[in-house]
C-alpha cells in the first residue's frame, strides 16, 4: 500500500519455511489432486500388472463418464457455497423418463432423451428456486428433492426396468479406436464438457460471479451483480449436466432402471469436487481439479477390484477419502480466516 | 456564501422508523475537489443519512441533488449509476479472487469481436492493464495485480476497495467506516489514499468515530445530533473538544456560536 515504505509488505511475503511451501502446493488448484493421483496409479500399477494396459484405464474412463459428469454440476454448486445432495436420484428420474417414453410410449427417442434431460433441468431450477427465493438451506433442499425425484422414479417406472433401448439411447455407450485403445464417445462428451465448463467458469463474466457469490455473498450483491440470478443459474445448468449425465448412464448399461444412480453416484460426485480441491466453503476450486478428483475416484475403485478387494471396502476407502480430503480443505480455510 | 454549486446536496430528508425519527430534516452538501466528514454519536442519523445518499433506503421526506439535479435512488445500485461509488467497513471484497478481477467485479469488460459478442469472453488482460494503472496512480504497491485479495494485509484490501470505488466513481464516493477493521498503521495508509482520491478530483464523504482522522483529513465537518445536521466545523475554525461537544451537545452556546459558521470558508 505505502510507496514510501514499501518494505514491510516484501518481508511478509519473505521466508516460506517447508511448511509453508507444502502449504502453497496444497492451497495450488488441481496441483494436490494430480500429485495424489499420481500416487494413487503409481500404487495400483505396482500392485497389478494389469492397472496400466490401455484397455484398463480406458475402462476406468468409461466408468468414471457418469459420476464425471454429475461432479461439473456439483462442482458448480459447491462453487457457490452450497451442496446439492439430489444429483444421484435426479439423474435416476431422468433415465426413467427418457427410457419409459421410448421403450414404452413409443415416444421418439430423440425427443425421449431430450424430455428426460429437461426433467433434470426442471428438478435444477426447483432446486435453484427454493434456495433462491425461499432462502433455504442447499442441504435441505436438496435432501428433499433427492426423496420427491426418489419416489417419482418407482411411481413413474412403477418398478420396471425398460430394454431393450432403441439404438440412439446407446450412441454415447459406443467406442471408437486408437492405437488398439477403445475410447467411448460417452468420454469424449465427458470431456468436452469438462472443457465448455473451465470456459465458462475462467473465461466469462458469469463464472467469475459464480466464484464471488460463493466466496463472499454480501461482496457480490455490493457490487451490483444479482446474486439470486447467478444462484438460480448454478442449479440450473447444474441439472442439465444430471440430464447429460442420465443420457451417459442409460448409453453405459443399456437399460432403464429404477434402482440405478442411488447408491454410490450421490457420494462419488462429492467425494470428486472435493478430491479435486474445491473448497465446501465456496468460492474456491476448479473444475480440472474434479476432473481429477473424478478419476482418482474411479482409479480406486478399479484398483481394488483388480488387486480383489471386496466391493464393501471401497465404501470404506471412499469414505476416508472424502474426509481426508475436506481437513485438508479445512485446514487450508482456516489458515486464511 | 459558497458560489459554486454543490456536487451533491440534500434538503430536510426525514426518515422515520414507526415511533422512531432517524433523520429529522437533515441538511447536507459536497463541494467539487472536499472531504467532508459526517461525524455524531450512534443514533444520531449519521448512518441513516448515508444511506439516503446512497440509494440504500428512501427517505420519508425531503429532496436530494445530484449536480442541481433532483435524484430518487431506489437502490444502490441507481446511485452507482449515477457515478456514485461506497468503500464499506468490512472489507467488501471476494478475497479468493483477484485485485483485477475485484476491480472489475460485476463491470467486467468483454473482449472484442466474436470471441466477447459470442463466447461472451472476458478480457482479462485489458482489465489487469487498466487495474494497475489505478493502482499506479493511487500509489498502491502489490507484488502483483493477480494476486489473489487474501494474501493482502488488512489495510492493502481496503486499498483493492478505494481503488475500485474511485475508479468507478464519476461524482464522489462515499467511504463508511474505511479504517475500523484496521490496525494503526494500516489505517494511516487508507487516510492517504483518501487524500489522493480527493487529489485526484474525486470528492468524498467520510464517516468515521474517529475524531483525529476526522480532523487531520477532512475539509469540513457536518456534525449530527438526533437526526438533524446541528453544525458545519472545518478543523480551523474549531477544536476537537469543541466539536465533541456540539456532538454531545454538552453547550447550548457552542452550539449556537457554530450555527454562525455554518457556510465554508
Amino acid at each position: 500500500m505505502t510507496t514510501t515504505d514499501p518494505t514491510p509488505l516484501e518481508q511478509s511475503e519473505a521466508r516460506p519455511g517447508p511448511i509453508q511451501v507444502m502449504r502453497r502446493i496444497v492451497a495450488t488448484p488441481a496441483v494436490g489432486p494430480f500429485i495424489a493421483l499420481v500416487l494413487t496409479m503409481a500404487f495400483f500399477s505396482f500392485k497389478s500388472d494389469r492397472f496400466l494396459q490401455g484397455q484398463n484405464l480406458s475402462l476406468v474412463l468409461q466408468q468414471v463418464m457418469v459420476v464425471g459428469v454429475l461432479a461439473i454440476g456439483q462442482t458448480l454448486v459447491i462453487l457457490t457455497a452450497g451442496i446439492d445432495l439430489s444429483v444421484g436420484t435426479v439423474m435416476a428420474f431422468g433415465q426413467i423418463v427418457m427410457t419409459k417414453l421410448a421403450v414404452a410410449n413409443g415416444v421418439d427417442p430423440l425427443l425421449a432423451l431430450l424430455l428426460g434431460i429437461l426433467a433434470c433441468v426442471g428438478f435444477g431450477f426447483l432446486n435453484g428456486a427454493l434456495v433462491t427465493g425461499v432462502r433455504l438451506p442447499a442441504f435441505i433442499v436438496t435432501l428433499g428433492t433427492l426423496n420427491i425425484a426418489f419416489a417419482l422414479t418407482h411411481i413413474v417406472s412403477n418398478d420396471l426396468t425398460f430394454a431393450p433401448l432403441p439404438s440412439v439411447l446407446g450412441y454415447f455407450g459406443r467406442t471408437f479406436t486408437i492405437s488398439h485403445t477403445d475410447i467411448t464417445y460417452g468420454v469424449v462428451l465427458m470431456l468436452v464438457l469438462f472443457a465448455v465448463t473451465w470456459f465458462a467458469l475462467n473465461q466469462t463474466a458469469w463464472g467469475r460471479h459464480v466464484y464471488a457469490v460463493g466466496d463472499n455473498p454480501e461482496a457480490a450483491r455490493l457490487t451490483g451483480i444479482k446474486t439470486n440470478r447467478v444462484l438460480l443459474s448454478v442449479y440450473t445448468v447444474a441439472g442439465l449436466t444430471y440430464g447429460i449425465a442420465a443420457m451417459l448412464l442409460v448409453a453405459r448399461t443399456g437399460i432403464g432402471d429404477p434402482n440405478a444412480g442411488q447408491t454410490t453416484e450421490n457420494l462419488d460426485s462429492i467425494t470428486a469436487v472435493v478430491l479435486g480441491g474445491t473448497s465446501l466453503f465456496g468460492g474456491r476450486g476448479t473444475v480440472i481439479g474434479t476432473l481429477i478428483g473424478a478419476v482418482i475416484v474411479g482409479v480406486f475403485r478399479n484398483g481394488l477390484t483388480l488387486i480383489g478387494v471386496e466391493v464393501i471396502y471401497q465404501y470404506l476407502v471412499t469414505g476416508i477419502l472424502v474426509i481426508l480430503a475436506v481437513s485438508v480443505d479445512q485446514l487450508v480455510h482456516r489458515r486464511r480466516l | 456564501m459558497n458560489e459554486r454549486q454543490p456536487i451533491l446536496e440534500a434538503q430536510g430528508l426525514v426518515k422515520r422508523y414507526g415511533q422512531v425519527t432517524a433523520l429529522d430534516g437533515a441538511d447536507f452538501e459536497l463541494y467539487p475537489d472536499e472531504i467532508v466528514a459526517i461525524i455524531g454519536d450512534n443514533g444520531a442519523g449519521k448512518s441513516t443519512l448515508i444511506k439516503a445518499l446512497s440509494g440504500a433506503l428512501q427517505p420519508d421526506d425531503g429532496e436530494i441533488r445530484l449536480d442541481g439535479e433532483r435524484v430518487h435512488f431506489r437502490t444502490p445500485l441507481d446511485a452507482r449509476r449515477a457515478g456514485i461509488e461506497t468503500v464499506y467497513q468490512d472489507l467488501a471484497v471476494a478475497p479468493a479472487l483477484d485485485i483485477a478481477a475485484n476491480i472489475f467485479l460485476g463491470r467486467e469488460k468483454r473482449r472484442g469481436g466474436p470471441l466477447g459478442g459470442v463466447l461472451r469472453m472476458i478480457d482479462k488482460r485489458a482489465m489487469r492493464r487498466e487495474a494497475t494503472r489505478h493502482f499506479d496512480e493511487l500509489k498502491i504497491a502489490v507484488r502483483s495485480i493477480g494476486q489473489p485479495v487474501e494474501t493482502l494485509s488488512g489495510g492493502q484490501r481496503q486499498g483493492v476497495a478505494v481503488a475500485r470505488a474511485s475508479a468507478w466513481a464519476r461524482r464522489l464516493a462515499i467511504m463508511d467506516e474505511p479504517t475500523a477493521a484496521l490496525g494503526v498503521k494500516e489505517t494511516a495508509q487508507v487516510l492517504d489514499l483518501i487524500r489522493r482520491v480527493r487529489e485526484r478530483g474525486l470528492p468524498v464523504i467520510l464517516i468515521s468515530h474517529d475524531m483525529p482522522h476526522v480532523f487531520e483529513l477532512a475539509d469540513r465537518i457536518l456534525i449530527m445530533r438526533l437526526g438533524k445536521r446541528v453544525a458545519v466545523v472545518t478543523p480551523q475554525t474549531h477544536t476537537m473538544p469543541e466539536a465533541v461537544a456540539i456532538m454531545t451537545g454538552a453547550t447550548k452556546a457552542e452550539l449556537e456560536q457554530a450555527m454562525t459558521k455554518d457556510e465554508p470558508t
